[in-house]
């Protein structure tokens, strides 16, 4: 601090703090303690606030845990995330070893920029062209059934839409971890496992994938997040069978009206985001410093 | 070569194919749906070619309304995350190592944080305060995460500072403000333009967050998403058509005053 200070001087230094202070104070701190506050007080009528009533419990929480179709969802939202990561790392994970190991610097460059395209575009129109294409009386159904690969049209909106939608949408998150975590292997190590006669599969299991254990579990933890904290793909690409937690959490809001219930339940996804990230990073050694690269 | 390597090839091919049309064949649908009669966006079937749905982008009203609060909300995101940013990074780069620690911990924590949650903890603190949901705090919403971003680019940028410069100009008598102004700032300069244009990129695609504080006020993606549910035309698809085609050429301008940047400096690093 006194460094700051000394480099530039009292008037700029107190700017820097201030600013710093009101950011992570009001717009980061306070925003989440408040809703810590909301997700343990009682939904009471104006009338009753500060009232005998309005009281700390963890009664909103206990809600969902005894709710057998938000639990169910819950639990769905988790598992569906994880398998969001998952399938988007098989995805990527040829295609970043191919780009870090094996390309040449120009079709790198290429590459980074034919996967950066799409990413440019925001994440509603992206998901928006899934709803086009998946429509029951859309482009993929028609091409399946010209092909005679399937009889009858088949309904994409709901899990599987949802699934595709995702990993569309998260790839970046998780090739670009890989890629540079690949990147710092050296080739000489998969020459000698090569020579030593290993196969490709066990060069990859026994070699480059614990090289790239930190940009894998980075990636996983990003996908994982970003999955269990959309609402975009599957309020477009779901269907009522399919609903997801954000979803829940949407309808507290705006349409129940209970805001303590939907800050619990918003509570609890952070919670739970917040564990998966920190215990996936400790379990692969990998510093909160080197994530956010 | 042997057979099972011609194998493989083929394989990384074929998956090479898979992979990019996975990435491309969505939005090449959506851009040829533009030019479909039908008034449900698609391509099958094919009901004659026409330009109608540009014309009815163009007679949009509440759309480009719509276009209109993004651009406001992104104008201040700008205003409020790139200051606040670069002073996070020069915070950080001045501490020592344990404090650095800790704070930086909480300085990304929000990326960290899912979308619907900044939101939620947004609204819910203003709602005590007597602000309801609109621009302003779609903005601080929006910021709080944005800054992250920028104050990580800045940081970046200050890791390949040459500190002798400061002291040489303070030793020939420039004021600390002077130098931040006319040494430090001017480094900083293509991190800073590079953190402002991510943040208006983040800041017009943001749904997550939006959604939750967004009161009345109805930015962009908040207009298209509602489109499908009340009755998506092509018209929608025309706009996503001219933010691919001013995506494209943008990323191609990037590339090449990249590679003229990199010639010209020589292969140097910087």
């Amino acid at each position: 601090m006194s460094e700051l200070y000394g480099r530039f001087g009292g008037g700029l230094a107190t700017i820097f703090v201030a600013l710093v202070l009101l950011w992570l104070t009001g717009m980061v701190l306070a925003p989440n303690i408040m809703m810590i506050d909301y997700a343990l007080r009682p939904n009471l009528p104006p009338a009753q606030i500060g009232g005998p009533d309005d009281v700390y419990s963890f009664d909103n929480m206990l809600y969902l845990a005894n709710e057998g179709v938000h639990r169910a969802i819950f639990f769905k939202t988790i598992w569906a995330s994880a398998l969001v990561a998952f399938i988007t790392f098989v995805v990527c994970y040829p295609l970043a070893f191919w780009l870090a190991q094996h390309a040449t610097p120009a079709q790198t460059g290429l590459a980074i920029l034919a996967l950066t395209i799409p990413f440019w575009i925001n994440e509603v129109l992206r998901t928006l062209a899934w709803y086009i294409l998946l429509a029951f009386r859309g482009p993929l159904n028609a091409v399946l059934l010209s092909l005679g690969i399937i009889d009858d049209p088949i309904r994409w909106y709901g899990n599987g839409g949802v699934l595709a939608g995702m990993v569309y949408a998260y790839i970046l998150f998780m090739l670009f971890p890989i890629y540079n975590s690949i990147e710092s292997l050296e080739k000489a190590q998969i020459e000698a496992a090569r020579d030593l006669g290993a196969s490709s599969w066990r060069i990859h299991w026994r070699v480059v994938i614990p090289h790239a254990k930190a940009g894998i579990a980075t990636g996983c933890v990003f996908t994982f997040m970003l999955a269990a904290g959309s609402y975009v793909a599957p309020a477009l690409l779901g269907a009522p069978g399919s609903r997801w937690f954000t979803e829940i959490i949407y309808n507290w809001f705006f349409e129940g009206g209970d805001w303590n219930r939907g800050a619990a339940y918003a509570l609890v996804l952070l919670v739970l985001c917040l564990a998966v990230v920190l215990i996936t990073l400790k379990l692969a050694r990998v510093n909160l410093a080197d994530v956010a690269k | 070569m042997n057979a099972a390597d011609r194998i493989a090839r083929l394989l990384f091919a074929f998956y090479m194919a898979a992979f990019f049309a996975y990435l491309f064949a969505p939005l090449a649908i959506m851009s040829a749906a533009t030019f479909n009669a039908s008034r449900f966006p698609t391509v099958t079937p094919w009901q004659g070619t026409t330009l109608q749905w540009f014309t009815a982008l163009w007679n949009d009203g509440p759309m480009w309304q719509s276009v209109w609060t993004s651009v406001i909300v992104a104008f201040f995101v700008v205003l409020v995350a790139v200051p606040v940013g670069t002073a996070a990074a020069l915070l950080l780069t001045s501490l020592h190592a344990r404090a650095r620690g800790f704070l930086y911990a909480l300085m990304v924590s929000p990326l960290l944080t899912p979308g619907v949650v900044i939101g939620i903890a947004t609204l819910v603190l203003w709602r005590q305060l007597g602000v309801g949901g609109g621009i302003f705090l779609i903005v601080l919403a929006q910021a709080s995460f944005i800054i992250c971003y920028v104050m990580l680019m800045v940081v970046a940028r200050l890791q390949r500072f040459d500190r002798t410069q400061e002291e040489a100009a303070l030793g020939l008598g420039a004021s600390k403000f002077m130098v931040f102004r006319r040494i430090l700032l001017p480094f900083l300069r293509p991190a800073l333009i590079a953190a402002a244009f991510l943040a208006v990129l983040q800041s017009v695609e943001n749904y997550n967050t939006t959604l939750f504080v967004r009161g009345f006020d109805t930015p962009l993606t908040v207009y298209i998403a509602t489109k499908v549910r009340t009755g998506l035309t092509p018209a929608v698809n025309a706009l996503a058509l001219v933010m691919i085609t001013i995506t494209v050429l943008g990323a191609i301008a990037y590339e090449v005053a990249r590679r003229r940047q990199a010639a010209a400096s020589g292969g140097d690093q910087g």
